[in-house]
């Protein structure tokens, strides 16, 4: 392992800047780690060359101080975000082969900013999933497994392993029902989903449209906010963008939270929660409380029903975006010998997808069918007004909600419970999906290790593009929990 | 109007049609995407990203497209809704890049409207349109290239379409053909489509069923799909109701199914059958928050409206006298109209009406020429007018003045001068003239005298072809008669 | 509401998915745990609540009329796997 890999985001914009390294060591170093760590499985394409190119650029800009925010820094980028002229697979065979013409909004305001691109980071195929273990490319082992390997989380599996195994410096993530968070609690990572809104969508690969958020994944709060700075902001080509001033987060670090209200919800302490996910709990907001911060009870009566609303509305819209993949323009196509369209369509889906996507597929279809549409759909869509009434009505109370990010620690690979139901793979999310049927900005933190060593994360949720508020509690709690990462 | 009614020998049976017509909107660049619209350029060049349903590509919407919506219901008297929303129509589909539509399903942006129509018995009917919705074009394959494949041009995906329904009020064919010929009228005059049925700028869906004569019920029917003229829709509407009472009266049952119409038998017949029905599994589209039309923006845009051709044939008829088909004729099309009231400003209207119904238009169509082009300028169709009203020029030289006109396009007025051809007036002239064609015709005057007075016409056209023509034939009539009568 | 096989194969037909005969069972099971698990939201009485459509609380923003895309029929085609004739091929549809 290279020492200035261990450096934060932040660490290594200041050595860059006061020249005690150069952007093109520091890509090289990275490059030497990902070379070193392939058994991780963390990156389905890597663009080390090109990294290298526009790292020289960056010391150029350093010598004639052009340097402008993210110059010379080694990221690692969701293999969901198109990338033009590198290979953007969503961890699917469907794209295995696919080349954007195009850069997405969000990777292209990390290019402007100077960022250098290391690679596509692994994920769950099309980010459905919870563990990375449906990517076509195979599974991504977590950095802080022990005897036997463990799952990094997903869908973000990739980008959080990477992360905490110092594969990059940061990385971007996706987010529609967890999947930032619940990875960065598993990898001991801090990864931020910002309000619904706030990063464009254009040319991210769409799970869920209406659920969909891009977010960092960092080592620490300051390195989520430099890059939220970045990556957030209005877009015209994305009529779901907010047109909503993006404020600089990193001044909100260092603000003190006294007189702060952090709301507690009982729904989220449900019977039979992990005895060490309780007691982390309750420790982190006793050191909230110690800053000053009121800590109060909350209620979010529907809480108990966001996952069956989550897992009807995720894969209606899925359904419909996943149709686009059929063979004619672009990707997987199966062999098409004396087969009509309609064969051909169905042969190169069948072929192209993997279980859990097929899964989700026919879910979604199904809930939106003729006579169904009703009784799932639009029922789904009312209990998604409930929830996000419930947190209307629960923010009026408070500031901020801490709740845990996950009810379990990173689990082994090929976990039968999981693979043989996928209710009870779905059942991680129960703290988390609730954020995006919100629309709400959220972040997991890392707050300490389990018994067997594993990490835990705690999850702040704000007011609709209040990220400002999770910053300054987050920063405070990460300085008393004092994490210590790989 | 006059029923349409379809007797056989077993009864009277009645045609019960609706319409569902598309219509590409006229607007630079497509409805979700910043291609252009352009038509005839080459395979899969006016296509985006987002219009080749690439991952992760997201629509955003054109204002010319819902303000061409907007004025398109404004001119069918409809309902415009302030609240619409976009749907996914999903089906997979070679021509359908995303494999689902855009389109309007629940909240579409214009609601209940209806026009008039007018027949040929010169009755007129309300029709009502139930609803329009703006949506996207499919592309559009080409078959024949190969035996094995069809080759997708992605060109038109993409390009805005309004979709307008209308009930099911038409009781036969030639409502249908006078419907679609009014509303190519309107979405004409107001430029929101050009029309154009051969094309494929616009398409008709028909439903057709039928039920016997008197009956208010509404049977099964079955939908045409694409029929791509007026006389087309017109011909399918007609085997399509003699096909389904045939299948009654034997017996059977019609089926609800997708029927072809083929323009080179003049029938239709069933598409091919699918294992399972479509289901479309519409649902709010994600990507695009729902269209807020402001009060003030309908307001605006109907201030932008301009006069359409049921006012306008309805002013041609009461300020300037036409009849109501002269003027429907001339409203039917805005440029012909146009031309029209520029050539009877100041002149008699119904005179200049009657010109261009005749030899007006028998010109333009033995030229192939449109009314843009005609050698003629409304001003000069005006002054020829003008001319004839005012006795300088006789019915009968006004023809051959016209004549030159259309091939020189010179003003009427010179033509007259350098050819001579200014009727004469003069009585005196006149006189010299009839003294002349009595003294050289004694023995016809004689028998006039006698009674034979019906060859009064005879020295009339005697005295006209003496003068060239020239000679006024009602001051010639006036005068040869007080002079025969009194000589 | 119970699924049964056909709907399995109907649902799989809409989704241009092929689920092979003797998976058709077992997929019907799945399908029926994850759709009871769904069912609980019927303990909650949603007659009259307004369905959530969109979270974010815009109207839909209208772009200028202006041609800014298009020409770049290479970058549309190329990853196609199969073009000929700047066209995209499949296997002839008939209509």
């Amino acid at each position: 392992m290279n020492d200035i890999t261990k450096l934060t985001l932040s660490e290594s914009l200041e050595a860059l800047r006061t020249k005690k390294i150069s952007a093109v060591e520091l890509t090289q170093a990275y490059a030497e780690n990902m070379e070193n760590c392939r058994n991780y499985n963390t990156y389905i394409t890597e663009s080390v060359e090109k990294a290298l190119i526009q790292a020289k650029e960056a010391d150029k800009r350093y010598a004639n101080a052009t340097n402008r925010k993210l110059e010379g820094m080694p990221l690692g980028i969701k293999d969901l975000f198109c990338t033009k002229d590198i290979r953007t697979t969503a961890a699917s065979r469907m794209l295995y082969n696919f080349v954007p013409p195009y850069e997405s909004t969000v990777t292209q305001n990390l290019l402007d900013d100077g960022a250098v691109f290391l690679g596509k980071l692994n994920l769950d195929e099309f980010a459905m999933g919870g563990s990375n273990e449906t990517s076509y490319f195979g599974p991504v082992i977590n950095p802080w497994s022990k005897d036997k390997p463990l799952v990094p989380g997903g869908s973000s599996g990739g980008s959080a392993a990477a992360v905490a195994a110092h594969l990059c410096v940061a990385a971007t993530g996706t987010d529609t029902g967890g999947s930032i968070r619940e990875p960065a609690a598993f990898c001991g990572c801090t990864g931020i989903k910002p309000t619904y809104g706030r990063c464009s969508r254009y040319g991210i690969v769409a799970f869920a449209s209406s659920l969909d958020q891009a977010g960092p994944i960092a080592q620490d709060v300051r390195d989520c906010a430099i890059l939220l700075n970045t990556m957030a902001g209005f877009d015209e080509k994305d009529s779901t963008s907010a047109k909503v001033e993006v404020p600089d987060f990193t001044s909100f670090l260092d603000k003190d939270i006294k007189g702060l209200t952090i709301g507690l919800p009982k729904e989220y302490r449900p019977e039979g929660l992990n005895q060490e996910v309780c007691s982390y709990w309750d420790v982190a907001s006793e050191y909230l409380k110690s800053r000053g911060a009121n800590v109060k009870e909350i209620s979010l009566p529907h809480t108990k029903y966001a996952l069956a609303t989550y897992y009807v509305l995720a894969p209606a819209e899925a359904s419909s975006n996943l149709a686009r993949y059929d063979g004619i323009r672009y990707g997987y196509r199966a062999s098409d010998e004396n087969m009509s369209l309609d064969e051909l369509y169905t042969a190169t889906r069948t072929e192209g997808f993997g279980n859990e996507v097929k899964r989700r597929i026919m879910i979604g279809t199904y809930v939106l069918s003729a006579g169904y549409y009703d009784a799932y759909y639009l029922k789904a869509q009312k209990m998604r007004r409930l929830i996000y009434n419930d947190f209307m009505e629960a923010f009026k109370a408070c500031d901020v909600i801490l709740t845990p990010t996950s009810p379990i620690t990173a689990f082994p690979l090929g976990d039968e419970s999981m693979l043989q139901n996928p209710i009870n793979m779905y059942l991680n999310d129960i703290f988390t999906v609730s954020v995006n049927l919100a629309g709400l900005p959220a972040m997991s933190l890392p707050v300490g290790l389990s018994k067997n060593g594993l990490p835990l994360g705690m999850q702040l949720i704000g007011k609709p593009f209040d990220e400002a508020t999770i910053f300054k509690v987050a920063a405070k709690l990460e300085q008393d929990a004092g994490f210590k990462r790989i | 109007m006059a029923e349409y009614i379809i007797e056989t020998n077993k009864g009277k049976w009645e045609v019960v049609v609706g319409l569902e017509i598309h219509c590409q909107i006229i607007s630079k660049s497509k409805i979700f995407s910043g291609a252009s619209t352009e038509f005839g350029d080459d395979p899969n060049v006016n296509v985006s990203f987002v219009d080749a349903g690439m991952p992760g590509m997201l629509p955003t919407l054109n204002e010319e497209c819902v303000h061409q919506a907007v004025k398109t219901g404004l001119g069918l008297n409809a309902k415009i809704n302030k609240y619409s929303e976009f749907s996914r129509k999903n089906y997979f589909y070679a021509d359908m890049p995303t494999d689902y539509q855009i389109t309007q399903f629940r909240f579409p942006i214009v609601g209940e409207g209806k026009i008039s129509i007018d027949l040929s018995d010169g009755s007129s009917k309300y029709i009502g349109i139930e609803r329009m919705h703006i949506e996207q074009d499919a592309a559009k394959s080409i078959h024949d290239l190969s035996p094995s494949k069809s080759y997708v041009d992605l060109n038109r995906a993409g390009v805005g379409l309004m979709e307008i329904v209308t009930k099911p009020d038409f009781r036969a064919p030639e409502e249908a053909g006078a419907f679609l010929r009014k509303l190519r009228s309107i979405l004409r005059y107001i430029g929101t489509c050009d029309g154009n049925m051969d094309e494929g700028s616009m398409r008709c869906d028909i439903n057709v069923s039928v039920r016997p004569f008197g009956s208010a019920e509404l049977r099964t029917r079955c939908e045409m799909k694409n029929v791509n003229s007026v006389k087309f829709v017109m011909q399918a509407i007609e085997y399509e109701a003699k096909r389904q009472i045939d299948v009654y009266e034997k017996g059977g049952q019609v089926i609800q199914e997708t029927r072809q119409f083929d323009p080179s038998t003049g029938q239709t017949k069933v598409m091919r059958k699918k294992e399972f029905a479509h289901d479309y599994r519409y649902f709010p589209e994600p990507d695009l928050p729902p269209l807020i039309l402001s009060d003030d923006y309908i307001a605006k845009i109907k201030q932008e409206m301009i006069e359409l051709p049921d006012a306008k044939k309805q002013r041609f008829v009461s300020s300037l006298g036409l009849t109501p088909y002269d003027a429907m004729v001339i409203c039917e099309n805005k440029e012909v109209a146009d031309y029209f009231e520029k050539a009877a400003a100041g002149h008699d209207a119904k005179k200049v009406a009657n010109w261009m119904m005749g030899d007006f238009f028998a010109m333009l169509n033995k030229k192939h020429l449109d009314i843009n082009n005609s050698p003629i300028s409304p001003d000069n169709l005006g002054r020829l007018v003008e001319l004839i009203s005012k006795e300088v020029i006789s019915g009968k030289i006004a023809k051959d003045v016209f004549e030159i006109m259309s091939e020189t396009g010179k003003d009427p007025e010179k033509i007259v001068e350098e050819k001579g051809l200014k009727q004469v007036t003069d009585i005196s002239a006149i006189e010299k003239i009839i003294d002349d064609v009595i003294a050289s015709n004694a023995e016809n005057v004689a028998a006039y005298k006698n009674g034979k007075t019906n060859l009064l016409g005879w020295f009339v056209g005697q005295i006209i072809k003496a003068s060239q023509g020239k000679a006024n034939p009602s001051i010639v009539n006036k005068l040869l008669k007080e002079k025969l009568d009194g000589a | 509401m119970a699924v049964d096989n056909e709907t399995v194969k109907r649902v799989a037909f809409l989704s241009r998915l092929k689920v092979e005969d003797n998976k058709t069972e077992a997929v019907k099971e799945e399908f029926n745990k994850i759709l009871a698990w769904i069912e609980e939201l019927n303990e909650i009485n949603t007659e009259n609540i307004e369905p959530l459509i969109s979270v974010n609380d815009i109207d839909l923003r209208l772009r200028e009329d202006n041609v800014t895309a298009g020409n770049c029929k290479d970058d549309i085609l190329k990853n196609a796997p199969s073009a000929e004739y700047d066209y995209f091929a499949v296997p002839k549809v008939v209509e």
